[in-house]
């Protein structure tokens, strides 16, 4: 059992982090249901019948382009994870399950790219983009975000696939699947958790990213909702009430999807396997 | 079912043999048990006839049909794994059609031959449960459930009993010898206990450092073993080895005496010899005799009816010999053991049976 005293100072510790991460979530929130003079007269408080004014969601919705933005949004991050599922469990599972030469290398090669960010060569990917004319698409963006999340989940699923028994993966051998069966029959569904865990990673940078949408795909109809929401903050007059009710509507697909995936974050899967 | 023909087969990791030139039958219908102490290399031979480890020479065949180069499915094999290795994702009606779902057979066949084998392991009321709701012995069942509704040629088991408690381990050595005379099946088994290699077997094959030492009946391993190492690994408590020296009457143990043990003809004095002789084959005399040797009793363990005298021999050599009933035998006395002319092994320096 462990100690009254010593949950209380965890749980303490826990609520008062809890507080900070979320108060300015809070605070964007609380501040979009507000009239723009009560935000810059008494922004902690919360909004009340004298303050309360929808009129930034109401410019929100009301412009046409936005709805765009998040339909973007969605299809980067979810076709990201998409990606970086895949491609991250087939190389985990490759690296993992056969010996072939340069295995150790290629190994170590992928993991590199978790110590060297990948903006630091924003500049040949605007070039290696541009000459596949994929500026202005979001394929540029979806395989930029692939390619920067890959080195990460590669690791994590290597980790857990190195821990599903050998003999499940000859059990379904001498069950005659072929290694494509076993690889989606059996690892797929036995590393769900971690696939979880890799999606929430790649999800929250991917969709908060303003960079390489700003580098890549700043025009056309293709820009992001972190990028579409910059054009209500001008160089002389920012609309404060617009953007922070779409920077609150922001949250809300991502919560979503955060969701979903955490749902499957369950642990003991492979329980009653062997033994 | 089908015969099994092992000749000349190699295996080797990197410098280090582990099969050396196996060469072994296993009969149609036939129950053949691997034995022998850990790192011999019979999970190996049992995994390189499953195709599971590639091997480095030989042959193997099965059915009339040369394997070495076919991926396990295509063996024909079913095989049941030590930790079961059942899926933990699906129920237990779906790990034993899950190999006929790949392999194309219409689903009323597959739930046919589930609910087939569901019948004969008494598994009906666990066919939704996922494995981890079984007990251990349940989940056995279900993967020797997954090996016969695959219709294999030969049932290849590694180790199958070792995870279960005692009882239980008894109740599924009766089980697997039951499927055996019902589904009239080639069965390979490997084990390292004696009594289900001894209770189980058509034909025991005894491995050691990559080699099979003795292939044969149970009974005629332990009543001819070929050599010391199989002499030893049979039996339990092992068999008890002196050594000595042939004279002319006999054999001559040095500080424990001259034994008139009859010889194989033409045995020159002086030939260096192990006696070999079962615990149950010595027992607790009053005096001195032709077969009988002075000793110092060490232990006395009682099982019940009968137990076991640990005794040291003059020459320090200890050896164990069966008592039956209540001796009143007890630790510190001294005593004299008789030892059983007819079941006397005699063995030469290089470690073969003698005559």
């Amino acid at each position: 059992m462990r100690k009254p005293l010593s949950a209380f100072a965890v749980h303490a510790i826990l609520g008062l982090y809890t507080l900070l991460a979320l108060f300015p979530i809070v605070l964007v929130v609380m501040n979009s249901f507000k009239a723009k003079r009560a935000i810059f007269n008494t922004p902690l408080q919360p909004p009340g019948p004298s303050t309360f004014d929808p009129v930034g969601y109401t410019r929100v919705f009301d412009d046409s382009s936005l709805p765009l933005y998040y339909l973007n949004s969605i299809t980067v991050t979810v076709g990201t994870i998409f990606f970086t599922l895949l491609f991250g469990a087939m190389a985990a599972w490759a690296l993992t399950e056969y010996k072939f030469r340069f295995n150790t290398l290629l190994a170590l090669f992928l993991s590199i790219g978790i110590m060297v960010p990948i903006r630091l060569g924003s500049v040949s990917i605007i070039q290696l983009v541009a000459e596949l004319n994929l500026i202005n698409t979001l394929t540029a963006l979806i395989l930029v975000y692939t390619a920067q999340n890959l080195p990460l989940a590669i690791f994590i699923l290597s980790e857990f696939i190195a821990q599903i028994p050998k003999d499940l993966r000859e059990a379904a051998r001498c069950d005659g699947l072929s290694e494509y069966n076993i690889f989606f029959h059996i690892i797929l569904p036995l590393i769900r958790p971690a696939m979880a865990t890799v999606a929430v990673f790649t999800m929250i940078p991917v969709w908060n990213d303003l960079w390489f949408p700003l580098l890549l795909a700043p025009a056309g109809g293709k820009q992001t909702i972190t990028l579409g929401v910059q054009q209500f903050l001008g160089q002389y007059i920012t609309d404060w009430n617009a953007v922070l009710a779409a920077l609150s509507t922001a949250i809300v697909p991502v919560l979503l999807l955060y969701v979903i995936f955490s749902r499957q974050l369950i642990r003991g899967l492979t329980s009653g396997a062997v033994k | 079912m089908a015969e099994v023909l092992i000749e000349n087969l190699k295996k080797s990791f990197g410098s280090v043999e582990v099969l050396k030139d196996i060469d072994l039958t296993v009969e149609d219908g036939g129950f053949v048990v691997l034995v022998g102490p850990s790192g011999c290399g019979k999970s190996t031979l049992l995994r390189a006839i499953a195709g599971l480890e590639p091997v480095s020479g030989g042959t193997i065949t099965i059915g009339g049909r040369k394997v070495n180069d076919l991926a396990p499915a295509q063996r024909e094999i079913a095989m049941v794994f030590q930790s079961y290795a059942l899926y933990p994702h699906m129920d237990v009606a779906a790990n034993m059609g899950f190999g006929l779902k790949f392999a194309g057979t219409p689903k009323a066949e597959i739930e046919a031959r589930v609910a087939e084998a569901a019948r004969i392991l008494q598994l009906e009321p666990l066919l939704k449960r996922r494995p981890r709701e079984l007990s251990g012995g349940q989940r056995q069942r279900v993967a020797i459930g997954r090996a016969i509704v695959r219709k294999p040629q030969v049932f290849l088991f590694d180790e199958p009993l070792s995870n279960l408690d005692a009882a239980l381990r008894i109740n599924t050595r009766v089980e697997i010898a039951r499927l055996h005379k019902l589904l009239a099946a080639t069965i390979v088994y490997v084990t390292h206990d004696q009594v289900e290699a001894m209770t189980l077997a058509d034909k025991i094959v005894v491995m050691n450092q990559g080699r099979i030492e003795q292939q044969g009946k149970p009974l005629d391993l332990y009543y001819r073993p070929a050599n010391l190492f199989v002499a030893g690994f049979i039996g339990s408590p092992a068999m008890n080895f002196l050594k000595g020296q042939v004279v002319a009457a006999g054999v001559d143990l040095g500080v424990d005496g001259r034994l008139a043990v009859p010889l194989p003809q033409g045995m020159a004095a002086g030939t260096p010899v192990t006696l070999g002789i079962r615990p149950e084959h010595m027992r607790i005399a009053a005096g001195e005799g032709a077969l009988h040797l002075a000793a110092t009793v060490e232990l006395v363990e009682r099982l019940g009816e009968t137990g076991f005298a640990h005794l040291r021999l003059a020459s320090g050599t200890v050896a164990i010999a069966e008592i039956r009933g209540d001796t009143g035998l007890k630790t510190g006395d001294r005593t004299h053991v008789a030892l059983d002319a007819a079941h006397l092994h005699l063995f030469g320096a290089d470690g073969r049976r003698l005559g």
